[in-house]
């Protein structure tokens, strides 16, 4: 479906004021899996994620998405890119449902119902999916943003703490659902969990790119 | 078409949530007690109660139109936005969004207005129409375009006023003027150039809507 995604960083350098998160990033990839980005905290690894998914300037260097061979216009990236992660809040005086079928319509795509209850059911939210968002609990949201970021066919996703606010059960479901997209996209964790870091077949670490030349 | 299902999600949370509506509403009806209280038995003028109209409606429009945005970022949608459109989408939906409420309290402070005040009369009607439309276009555009670059500062409410004074000084004493003209009855010709100012107006702040808001909306 979507392995006609690939996608090209170089020398991708952010700054904030006078500190390096990150310099001189190169990574390349036109194969589907599963992708690491690894630090501790403050490192720079959401920096990185808002920069390669457009949501971030970069301070120099470039990111270049392409689909089927062309490159993608820049105001173009957010229908390629699906990105989940604690910072990014859905509607909440909408429900489940409604906040995927506002967010495929504003994405001028055809909501999908039955895919939309086969992916609620995954994470046990069909029975809650008429309920606004704000009634739902931590954990609930994650999931449901999860969903939000993988249901117009992204050949890129972005999870950045992909298991923030999940019980054992809900990361198991997150590992097994990414183990199955990372075969038809590219598939990338912001974490600084062991276990993601280990399920990744490519890790960036970020410490590597503070102080080289 | 994605622009006008953002509208559409705008205007059904704006149906459950009440945020502008309410702060548009409550400010319409002290805005004009309190020119009705300070008039009281006095006769204003006809020119006066004309001016005294866009200033209800300046006032209004500062009080509740800035929500487009700020309410996105306010609530953290604003990557949400980002994530599920360009910048053009997300300009058009708010604009849209933006214009059909300036509309709307337009016309319900004309309708209130006019029922409040006998001195409120206008002669030329087709013309006070045409400018009203026009107006209200150029309110709705120029208040959307301040709002997205509001919603980015962290003094939200005070940047408001002041950022818009000056933007929005053109058009309302063009529409001062020109009410006070349709007001007197004036032929068509005569307001000419008031309307010639209000169609630039808007041509001009929706282009540099368009060019400018790449600008703004992304960090
Ligand atoms: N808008 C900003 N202005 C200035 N500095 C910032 C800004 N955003 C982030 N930073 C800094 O950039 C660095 C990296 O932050 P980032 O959020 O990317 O870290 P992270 O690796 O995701 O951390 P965590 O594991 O806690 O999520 C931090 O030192 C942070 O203070
Ligand atoms: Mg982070």
């Amino acid at each position: 479906m979507n392995d006609n995604y690939s996608i090209e960083i170089s020398d991708l350098t952010k700054v904030f004021g006078s500190r390096i998160i990150f310099n001189k990033i190169n990574f390349k990839r036109d194969t589907p899996g599963l992708a690491g980005i690894a630090g501790p905290n403050g490192s720079g690894k959401s920096t990185l994620v808002k920069v390669i998914a457009g949501l971030l300037t970069q301070s120099s260097g470039t990111i270049k998405h392409y689909l089927g061979g062309k490159e993608v216009h820049q105001n173009s990236v957010y229908s390629v890119v699906g990105f989940a992660s604690p910072y990014v809040y859905l509607y909440d005086e909408f429900s489940a449902l409604e906040n995927l079928e506002i967010s495929m319509k504003i994405r001028g795509l055809k909501p999908d119902q039955e895919n939309f209850k086969a992916l609620l059911d995954r994470f046990t939210l069909w029975p809650r999916r008429n309920d606004p968002v704000k009634a739902y609990s931590s954990g609930m949201k994650q999931r449901l943003k999860l969903i939000f970021s993988v249901i117009h066919s992204p050949g890129l996703i972005i999870w950045d703490e992909p298991t923030a606010n999940l019980d054992s059960d809900g990361k198991h479901r997150v590992y097994e659902l990414a183990s199955e997209l990372a075969k038809e996209s590219i598939v990338v964790f912001a974490t600084n969990e062991e276990t993601e870091i280990g399920m990744c077949s490519e890790v960036i670490n970020i410490l590597d790119y503070k102080n080289n030349k | 078409m994605k622009f006008y299902w953002l509208f559409r999600k705008d205007l059904q949370s704006e149906l459950r949530t009440r945020y502008a509506i309410n702060a548009l509403g409550m400010f319409i009806v002290v805005t004009i007690s309190v020119i009705l209280f300070s008039i009281g038995q006095e006769k204003i003028t006809q020119n006066l109660s004309g001016g005294l109209f866009w200033v209800v409606v300046f006032f209004s429009a500062m009080s509740g139109l800035s929500r487009a945005f700020v309410s996105e970022e306010e609530r953290g949608t604003v990557l949400t936005l980002q994530l599920m459109s360009d910048p053009n989408t997300v300009l058009g939906g708010k604009l849209l969004f933006n214009i059909v409420l300036v509309f709307s309290m337009n016309i319900f402070i004309a309708l209130l207005y006019s029922a409040l005040f006998d001195v409120f009369v206008i002669k030329n009607l087709p013309m006070f129409l045409l400018a009203f439309v026009l107006g209200n276009l150029g309110i709705g555009i120029s208040s959307t375009l301040i709002a997205a670059i509001i919603a980015k500062a962290n003094t939200k409410g005070t940047l408001y006023p002041v950022l818009s004074f000056p933007i929005l000084l053109p058009l309302f004493l063009t529409l001062i003027e020109i009410t006070k003209k349709a007001m007197e009855g004036v032929p068509f010709d005569e307001g000419f150039i008031e309307i010639a100012t209000l169609v630039s107006y808007d041509v001009v702040m929706v282009a540099a809507g368009f060019m400018l808001f790449d600008l703004v909306w992304k960090e």
